[in-house]
């Protein structure tokens, strides 16, 4: 079902379980559930959904429907450094696709995906009222901003490192 | 009561009333689209949009409340424009492939369309055509047709399935199965109420039209159709015959001129099933096996079950459905009798169900069955065949498998294969004299209850349609609330009469009718005009066990006429 092997722990499953717990019998508790679920795994994999649906007692296509209907849900895993990348009209106009084209080379995906070794995964967000900075990059919280494609892979390679 | 006027025309209705429903009593007619009685009604397609005073903008009549002194117009230029642009905004992304679609001249956007002089290219053509998922045995989904209603959606819902939803947003949106996995790896269970709930083309049943052709004109086959009690009492519409219009005669004739082919009676098998399911009932009662029993004539139901409930299998009759009966009969006893090879005998079940295309892929039953037709796919035949439906003369289904019971000709409405089997039930265990009516278990309610005392014992019966209301007393059941001797269960609401390869009827049509009420009355009638009303005293049932079978749930009935059922997953 889901193009990416499911490493979920016993622990997460019983994190997800007390919040399902939580939310039982409770009107509208799919959106806080997955919520809950995406803090936990990263991610929204197809099992966890599976779970959310049968314990919840609503059907896997509301739970997916709902998932793939919120930006802010993801279907994909997260890498250990989330890099997002401000596409917003301040940015954009200072070019910050070229810095997505950039970032997309250096790691060989393409935005909204995770490199095979889960180090780095790739999103674009819209405005982060950092317009001043144009155009933004963010990695794990941290902003650089005024960047040229130049700079992608200097800052990348810290992380390399890590 | 709340008084308005809808276009100038005073109505009185009851507080919380919609505009819909007010104008219905004032007899003005409001288009709809993504309203469907007993279905849906989200007020979000925008077609009934009218004016309303107290209201800022246009309003959507199927949802809005009336209120005291309002004064409604449902046919101002204001609101004909918004409707036209509507239509022309659904339009600019709908595939439209009118000519040669399976609901052209019975589609509801065509209709609306053409009422509303929409353009159809005003905003151009936007639109990447779809895959089309036809991985299923039962339904295909076109989704470049698809204008986002939902009735599917909702008409999956109420059947507590679920196995559809929209997905993504905004011009990614699309309806279907999660993960772009096709719906023949979903819990569907191919009931296809999906299907009559589709305004449009975007839904429709796999057909088996080609195939049937195909077999008719090859030499090496001999081909015999069946057909469904309830076919009779919906074939007409299709030929624009009123609802509840029983067409018997004329369908046999009609199928009898698709070339050379014999036309039978599924009435027939109903009639045995009752005989193996009341014998079944019996010694299982006698014998202390488990209760309460549950029917199995209908393969969503059946599905349905094997999925949701598994622990309930061990309730579900062994018999097969009439449909996997008839067909095992006509490749033995009827190709033994008649000398035939049944390899070249080629079978056509001709039924208002989905469900049963996919049924005939199940490798337990035997592979008897070549070919299950919807009603809609054999009035397409008929159609294509050029035949004047509404002018043909009478005909009668050939022997041996002519006549049949009053008792399997209801089996097509909600309640009729419990109330045929009570009758043969009442007669094994009370003789002569034992009554043949049950009318507590007729009528269109999702759940009928009742208790009978037959032959000195009492039985407590359930019957439900629709698989939400299934649910209800396989929850009840489990939690001890309810005991029930036998339970009948059709998957769609209504019984066959109602299901998912019946003509289609335009929302306008089954907002205003009773067309469950309609239909079943086409076969009561019929039960209450045959002069045999029981199963057990049909002379045809009577050769066959004499000819082949022996008795009831004898050794080769075991083998022939009976099946096994095994536990699905759901994802």
């Amino acid at each position: 079902m889901s193009q990416n092997l499911f490493e979920g722990t016993a622990e997460q499953m019983s994190a997800l379980m007390v919040c399902i717990n939580a939310h039982r019998n409770e009107k509208g508790a799919l959106m806080p559930v997955l919520q809950e679920a995406q803090n936990i795994y990263g991610y929204l994999p197809a099992e966890v959904q599976t779970v959310i649906a049968e314990e919840l007692g609503v059907s896997l296509a509301e739970v997916y429907g709902v998932a793939t209907f919120y930006s802010q849900f993801t279907l994909t895993p997260k890498g250990k450094h989330k890099i997002s990348i401000c596409l917003g009209t301040a940015c954009y106009v200072k070019g910050s696709d070229k810095i997505l084209e950039a970032v997309e080379h250096e790691l060989r995906i393409s935005c909204g995906n995770c490199t095979p070794d889960k180090k780095f995964s790739i999103d674009s967000c819209r405005c982060v009222g950092a317009c001043g900075l144009a155009p933004v990059m963010i990695i794990d919280g941290e902003v650089y901003g005024r960047l040229s494609p130049a700079d992608v892979k200097g800052i990348l390679d810290k992380y390399i490192q890590d | 009561m709340v008084n308005l006027k809808i276009n100038g025309i005073a109505v009185s209705v009851p507080e919380g009333s919609t505009i819909m429903q007010a104008a219905k009593l004032a007899n003005v007619r409001i288009p709809t689209l993504c309203y469907l009685k007993d279905v849906q009604c989200v007020g979000s397609c925008r077609m009934c949009l009218v004016e309303a005073t107290g209201a800022r903008g246009l309003v959507a009549a199927c949802v809005y409340p009336v209120s005291d002194g309002m004064e409604v117009r449902t046919n101002t230029p204001r609101v004909r424009k918004a409707r036209r642009t509507t239509l022309e905004l659904i339009l600019s992304t709908h595939k439209k492939k009118c000519l040669s679609c399976v609901r052209s001249m019975n589609c509801e956007l065509q209709k609306l369309a053409l009422e509303y002089n929409a353009e159809e290219d005003r905003y151009g053509t936007d639109h990447d055509l779809k895959p089309i998922d036809d991985l299923s045995a039962s339904v295909v989904r076109d989704n470049s047709k698809c204008i986002m209603c939902t009735r599917c959606v909702a008409a999956c819902n109420n059947q507590t399935i679920g196995a559809i939803g929209p997905k993504n947003r905004g011009y990614a949106k699309v309806i279907g199965s999660p993960y772009d996995v096709s719906l023949a790896f979903t819990p569907c269970v191919n009931c296809g109420q999906c299907v009559v709930a589709c305004p449009v083309g975007a839904l429709y049943e796999k057909s088996a039209v080609a195939d049937v052709w195909g077999a008719i004109v090859d030499p090496d086959k001999e081909v015999v159709f069946y057909t469904a009690p309830s076919v009779r009492a919906t074939l007409g519409e299709a030929f624009g015959l009123p609802v509840g219009t029983n067409v018997e005669g004329k369908m046999v004739t009609a199928i009898k001129q698709l070339g050379d082919v014999k036309c039978f009676n599924m009435d027939v098998t109903a009639d045995l099933t009752i005989m193996e399911e009341a014998t079944e009932l019996l010694a299982r009662l006698e014998k202390g096996g488990t209760t309460p029993m549950f029917t199995s004539c209908c393969p969503g139901w059946v599905k349905f079950l094997e999925h949701y409930y598994p622990e309930f299998i061990p309730n579900l009759s062994t018999c097969k459905s009439p449909q996997e009966m008839f067909s095992a009969l006509l490749k033995t006893y009827y190709c033994e009798k008649n000398n035939i090879d049944p390899e070249k005998l080629y079978v056509v079940s001709v039924i208002p169900c989905t469900a049963k295309k996919f049924e005939i892929s199940r490798e337990e039953l035997g592979g008897y069955t070549d070919a299950a037709l919807t009603t809609r796919e054999l009035a397409k035949m008929i159609k294509e065949a050029g035949i004047d439906f509404a002018n043909l003369e009478d005909g009668e289904f050939d022997s041996p498998f002519g006549i049949a019971s009053g008792a399997g000709a209801i089996f097509g409405a909600t309640g009729g294969v419990m109330e045929a089997a009570l009758r043969t039930a009442a007669f094994k265990l009370g003789g002569k004299g034992a009554p043949v009516e049950f009318t507590e278990v007729r009528g269109i309610e999702g759940v009928k209850e009742a208790d009978y005392t037959v032959g000195g014992a009492t039985v407590k019966v359930a019957v439900a349609s629709g698989l939400g209301n299934a649910r209800k007393i396989l929850d009840a059941i489990k939690s001890g609330d309810k005991e029930y001797t036998f339970v009948e269960v059709m998957a769609c609401p209504g019984g066959c009469i109602n299901g998912g390869g019946q003509p289609y009827v335009h929302d306008e049509v089954r907002n205003n009718v009773e067309l469950k009420t309609l239909r079943a009355q086409a076969l009561y009638d019929s039960d209450s005009d045959n002069v045999f009303r029981c199963s057990h005293a049909s002379p045809v049932v009577d050769t066959i066990y004499e000819e082949y079978f022996g008795s009831p749930n004898s050794h080769k009935a075991h083998e022939l006429l009976h099946t096994t059922y095994s536990k699905r997953d759901k994802y």
